[in-house]
C-alpha cells in the first residue's frame, strides 16, 4: 500500500470565475429566450380574446357582412364557405394522401419509392401563394372566373404531401408480424393492407388528417385569387366563395373600424377551431389511442 | 384428419445467400415433427417455404417440390390459396389489435368472404375449445380485445385463428419461446391433443420440448437437414456426429 | 443425409372433404374457403396505389409545368434584366423586379437574425435545462406558435405591434442607432423593420422544433464524455452537444429561411407595400410574396401577368433549392428519419 502521504497533491483549483459566470449567464439568456418567444404567443392570444370575445354573437354567427359603413353583420357566409372549400379538398386531396401513403409504406421500399417521398417533401415547401398561382392556371382560367372549386384544388394540393406522409408513417408503425399473420391465413395483399394494417393504424392516420386540415384551413394566400372570396351565401361550386380567412385579411386591411372589430371576432374563431383541432389530436397520440401502434 | 408432408430438393435464397440446401424430407400424417438445429441453421426458414411465406421477404425465393397430400404448393395455386390450407403460428403472439376475441378467431373466415353468422358462431365456439381458450374467454368473447389477453392466451388465440379456418396442417415456429413455462406446458398438452386430428410441424430450440411432444424430429445445421429420424433414436442413439455434438450442447 | 421416417408415413390422409366432426351437419362439402383466389383484385390494387404516388409526382410536374408556361413572355421580353432592374410599371408594361428580390431577402435576413439565437436559446433550455415537468408543456407551446395562421400574426401585426414600433421602438431606435443610417426616416410602424420582426415570431417554432430534434439525437455518451472532464453545463451543451448537431441546426436555420422567404400574408400586411429599394429599416418595401397576393387578382394584360407569374416562378424556385440544402444537412444528423412537414 503506498504511502498516501507520499502522493502528489491532487486537488485542482477551483473553476475560475470567468467560467462560472459564462455558465450562469447562458442559463439566463436561454431563460430569456424562452420568455421572448413565449410573450407574443401570450400576447397574440390574449389579443384575440380580448378584442374579439365581445363580437362574437348569434347575429355575428349567423348573418352575412353589411354594406361598407354600417354597423354589424357577420361572418356567417366565411364560416360556411370554409367549410366548403374544406369539403372539396378532402375529396381529392384525402384518397389521394392515402393512396399514396399506402403505395410507400407497402411497396414503396425502392428507388421509386424514394422519388416519391423525396417529391411529397418538395411539395410541402412550395410556398402557398405559389399554389395558389398554379390553381388560379389550372382552375380559373379555364373557367374564366373565381370559384370554390379552385380554391378546394389549391388547398387540396397543398394537403396532399402532408397526408402522404403522415399515412405512410402510421402505416410503418404497424408491426410486420400483425401482416404476417394475416398472410399466414391466406388473405391476399390487398385485403391485408386494407382490413388488417389500415385498420390498426387507423387513429394515426385520423390524426394526420385532422392535422393537415388544421394546416390549410387558416390559410389565406392560395385563396386571394382562387376562391376570392364573396359578400353573400354561396353553395355553388363554380362562383367565388368566401372564407374566414380572407375575410380576416380583407376586413383588417380596411380603413373601417367596425370591419376591424369583426376582424378580430373572426380570428378567434378561426384559431379555436385550429387549435381545438391540433390540441385534441395531440391529447389523443399523448394518451396512446393510437391502437396497435404500441 | 391431417396429411402428409413431402419435401424434395428444396433450395432458399435470401437475395443471393442461400439458406436451405437440398431439403429432402417426408414428415408424417397426424404425427407432429419437431425441427430442431443452432441459431441461423435456416429451421425457420424451411417452415416458412411450406406454405411460401418465405416469399414474402423482400429478394427472397425457393425452389424444390413441396406435396401436401396431393397438393403440389409451388406449382399449380396461388400462394395465398395455399396459405389457407396450412394454419401458421408464430413466435411472438400476433392477435389483430383493434379486432376482439371473437373476430380474432373469425378472421381467417371472415377475410375470406365466409359470412354464415351461425356457422361463425360454431366454428369459433370449436376451435377456442380445440386451443383450450374457451373457458376463459367464453364471457367476453366480442367485448375484450385480442390484445388485452396475457401471453399465453394471445398464443392460444393465435392457434384457435389458425384453427377456425380447418386447415390439414398446423405450423409452429418456435411458439413458446415467448412465454412463460405454465403456458409453455398448456401448450405442449395441446400439441398433443391436436395431432389427433392436424399433421403438426414444430420448430424449436428447446429439445426437451422436442421429446416431449414430437414422434419424428429433423436435424438442420448450417442450411442443410443433417438427421432425421424417430425423436427417440435422435436423442438417445443419433446417426451422425454432428447431431450428437447438438444434442449434448457442444455448440448452439 | 435425410432419412426416410422409420415406419413408412402416411402421405395422404383422408382427402379434405366433408370433416363431420368438426362442421355442423350441413356444411357444404369441399374445403371450406374457396380456394380461389382473385389475382386480379392485388393488381389492380397495387395500380390503384401507385397511381396516387404517380399522382404526387405529377403535381410537382404540373406546377413547373404552368410556372414556366405562363411566365414565358415576359422572359421573351425582358430576360434576365427582369431580376435586376426595379422600376415595376404596370401602366407602360414594364416590370423590374429587383425591389421584390431585394425585400424578400431583407426581409428574409432580418428575421433571421432575430430568430436563431431565440430559436436555438429555447431548444437549448427545453433540451438541456429545463425541468421535465415542464419540457413537455413549453415544447407544446412553441409548438402552438405554429399552427397560428399568418393572416392572424398580421392582423396581430397591424393593430398591435405596429403602434409599439411607432410609439416606442422606433423613436429608441433612432435616437441610439441612428448613426448606423439603418434607423432613418419617419417611424411609420409599417415597413421592413415590423416585417422583420413578425416574420421571426413566425420562423422560431420551426428552427426550434427542428433544433431541439437533432440535439436529442445527439447521444448521452457525448454529453458524459464532455461532463466527466470536469466541464460546466454551458461547456457541456457547447462541446458535447451543439458541435456535434451543428449540421442539423444549420439545416434548421435554412429551413426556417425557405418558410420565411414563401411567407405571404403577415408581411403583406405590415410591409408598406412600396416598391422601393432603400436602406434604412423603417422604410416601406415589397416582397415577391407580397405582390403576387396585392396585385395579381386585378393584373390586367399577359405581360402583367406573366411578369406577376415569373415572380411567383423564382419564389418557387428559390424556396426549393433552400429546402432540399436544409433537409439534407437534418438528414446528416437524424440519418433517416423522415424531416417533418411544417405545423
Amino acid at each position: 500500500m503506498p504511502d498516501s502521504a507520499a502522493l502528489p497533491s491532487t486537488t485542482l483549483p477551483p473553476i475560475s470565475l470567468v467560467r462560472r459566470a459564462t455558465d450562469s449567464l447562458v442559463t439566463a439568456a436561454a431563460v430569456g429566450a424562452v420568455i421572448l418567444v413565449l410573450a407574443p404567443l401570450g400576447a397574440i392570444f390574449g389579443y384575440l380574446v380580448y378584442k374579439g370575445i365581445g363580437s362574437i354573437n348569434l347575429a355575428f354567427l349567423t348573418q352575412t357582412p353589411k354594406p361598407v359603413g354600417e354597423i354589424g353583420g357577420g361572418m356567417a357566409n366565411a364560416i360556411a364557405g370554409t367549410g366548403l372549400i374544406l369539403l372539396i379538398a378532402s375529396v381529392a386531396g384525402v384518397p389521394i394522401g392515402i393512396g399514396a401513403g399506402i403505395y410507400l409504406a407497402e411497396y414503396g421500399q425502392n428507388r421509386f419509392g424514394d422519388l416519391v417521398r423525396f417529391t411529397a417533401d418538395v411539395l410541402n415547401g412550395v410556398p402557398s401563394i405559389v399554389i395558389g398561382i398554379v390553381a388560379y392556371a389550372i382552375v380559373v382560367l379555364t373557367q374564366k372566373h373565381f370559384s370554390a372549386l379552385a380554391g378546394g384544388v389549391a388547398l387540396a394540393i397543398m394537403m396532399i404531401p402532408t397526408i402522404t406522409r403522415a399515412t405512410e408513417e402510421m402505416l410503418l408503425l404497424v408491426p410486420h408480424i400483425v401482416r404476417e399473420a394475416a398472410y399466414g391465413l391466406g388473405v391476399s395483399k390487398w385485403r391485408t393492407t386494407l382490413s388488417i394494417t389500415l385498420r390498426t393504424a387507423t387513429s394515426g392516420v385520423i390524426t394526420g388528417i385532422m392535422l393537415a386540415f388544421a394546416r390549410v384551413a387558416g390559410e389565406t394566400a392560395p385563396l386571394l385569387f382562387t376562391a376570392f372570396g364573396n359578400q353573400f351565401w354561396n353553395w355553388k361550386l363554380n362562383q367565388p366563395t368566401a372564407a374566414l380567412s380572407l375575410q380576416i385579411f380583407s376586413y383588417a386591411i380596411s380603413p373601417f373600424d367596425e370591419w376591424h372589430r369583426q376582424a378580430w371576432a373572426g380570428a378567434l374563431i378561426l384559431i379555436v377551431l385550429i387549435v381545438g383541432a391540433v390540441s385534441a389530436v395531440r391529447l389523443a397520440a399523448s394518451r396512446g389511442t393510437l391502437k396497435g401502434a404500441n | 384428419m391431417g396429411v402428409g408432408i413431402q419435401v424434395e430438393k428444396l433450395n432458399a435464397w435470401f437475395g443471393k445467400t442461400q439458406a436451405l440446401r437440398d431439403i429432402n424430407i417426408t414428415m408424417a400424417a397426424n404425427h407432429c415433427t419437431a425441427v430442431i438445429g443452432p441459431s441461423g441453421c435456416g429451421k425457420s426458414t424451411f417452415v416458412r417455404c411450406i406454405n411460401r411465406m418465405h416469399e414474402t421477404i423482400p429478394e427472397a425465393h425457393a425452389s424444390g417440390r413441396v406435396r401436401i397430400g396431393e397438393l403440389d404448393v409451388y406449382n399449380g395455386t396461388s400462394a395465398t390459396s395455399i396459405r389457407r390450407r396450412i394454419g401458421m403460428v408464430f413466435q411472438k403472439p400476433n392477435p389483430f389489435p383493434t379486432m376482439s376475441i371473437y373476430d380474432n378467431v373469425a378472421a381467417g373466415l371472415k377475410l375470406n368472404g365466409f359470412r354464415d353468422r351461425k356457422q361463425l358462431d360454431e366454428i369459433v365456439e370449436r376451435s377456442l375449445k380445440l386451443s383450450a381458450l374457451w373457458e376463459e374467454v367464453k364471457d367476453t368473447l366480442k367485448k375484450k380485445s385480442g390484445a388485452s389477453l396475457s401471453g399465453g392466451q394471445q398464443q392460444r388465440l393465435c392457434i384457435a385463428r389458425a384453427l377456425a379456418v380447418q386447415p390439414e396442417v398446423l405450423l409452429m415456429d418456435e411458439p413458446c419461446s415467448a412465454l412463460d413455462p405454465i403456458s409453455t406446458g398448456k401448450i405442449e398438452e395441446l400439441i398433443f391433443q391436436l395431432k389427433e386430428r392436424f399433421t403438426i410441424v414444430i420448430v424449436t430450440h428447446n429439445m426437451q420440448q422436442a421429446s416431449r411432444v414430437a414422434e419424428f424430429t429433423g436435424f438442420f445445421l448450417l442450411g442443410e437437414l443433417i438427421e432425421f429420424d424417430k425423436t427417440e433414436k435422435i436423442f438417445t442413439t443419433p446417426s451422425d456426429k454432428r447431431t450428437e455434438d447438438y444434442i449434448t450442447g457442444r455448440f448452439g | 443425409m435425410a432419412n426416410q421416417a422409420w415406419g413408412a408415413p402416411r402421405l395422404s390422409g383422408p382427402q379434405p372433404v366433408a370433416k363431420p366432426e368438426l362442421v355442423a351437419a350441413d356444411a357444404q362439402s369441399g374445403p371450406l374457403i374457396r380456394t380461389g383466389h382473385n389475382r386480379f383484385a392485388d393488381s389492380f390494387f397495387y395500380i390503384l396505389v401507385l397511381a396516387c404516388g404517380i399522382c404526387v409526382l405529377a403535381l410537382v410536374a404540373i406546377i413547373v409545368y404552368e410556372l414556366t408556361s405562363k411566365s414565358a413572355p415576359t422572359w421573351h421580353a425582358f430576360g434576365w434584366k427582369f431580376f435586376f432592374q426595379s422600376d415595376w410599371d404596370p401602366v407602360n408594361d414594364h416590370y423590374g423586379a429587383l425591389p421584390f428580390v431585394y425585400g424578400t431577402i431583407v426581409s428574409s435576413v432580418l428575421s433571421l437574425l432575430i430568430a436563431v439565437p431565440l430559436a436555438i436559446g429555447v431548444a437549448v433550455f427545453i433540451t438541456e435545462m429545463s425541468p421535465p415537468w415542464l419540457r413537455g408543456p413549453l415544447a407544446f407551446t412553441t409548438e402552438l406558435l405554429a399552427a397560428i395562421p399568418s393572416v392572424i400574426y398580421g392582423l396581430w401585426a397591424i393593430f398591435v405591434l405596429v403602434p409599439l414600433l411607432r410609439l416606442y421602438v422606433q423613436p429608441w431606435l433612432a435616437r441610439y442607432f441612428g448613426w448606423t443610417g439603418l434607423f432613418e426616416g419617419p417611424p411609420f410602424g409599417i415597413g421592413m423593420l415590423a416585417a422583420g420582426i413578425i416574420l421571426a415570431i413566425m420562423v422560431v417554432p420551426i428552427i426550434s422544433a427542428i433544433t431541439r430534434e437533432v440535439m436529442t439525437a445527439v447521444p448521452q455518451q457525448q454529453r458524459e464524455a464532455v461532463l466527466a472532464l470536469g466541464a460546466t453545463r454551458w461547456e457541456m451543451i457547447r462541446t458535447g452537444v451543439l458541435r456535434n448537431a451543428r449540421a442539423g441546426i444549420m439545416g434548421g436555420v435554412i429551413l426556417g429561411l425557405g418558410r420565411a422567404l414563401g411567407e405571404t400574408m403577415a408581411v403583406t400586411m405590415v410591409i408598406g407595400n412600396r416598391p422601393e429599394i432603400a436602406k434604412s429599416l423603417f422604410a416601406p418595401g415589397y416582397t415577391m410574396a407580397s405582390v403576387l397576393a396585392n396585385e395579381f387578382s386585378e393584373a390586367s394584360g399577359d405581360l402583367y401577368l406573366s411578369a406577376l407569374v415569373e415572380v411567383g416562378l423564382a419564389l418557387f424556385l428559390v424556396t426549393i433549392i433552400v429546402n432540399i440544402i436544409a433537409q439534407f444537412l437534418v438528414w446528416t444528423v437524424t440519418r433517416g428519419t423522415p424531416a417533418r412537414g411544417h405545423a
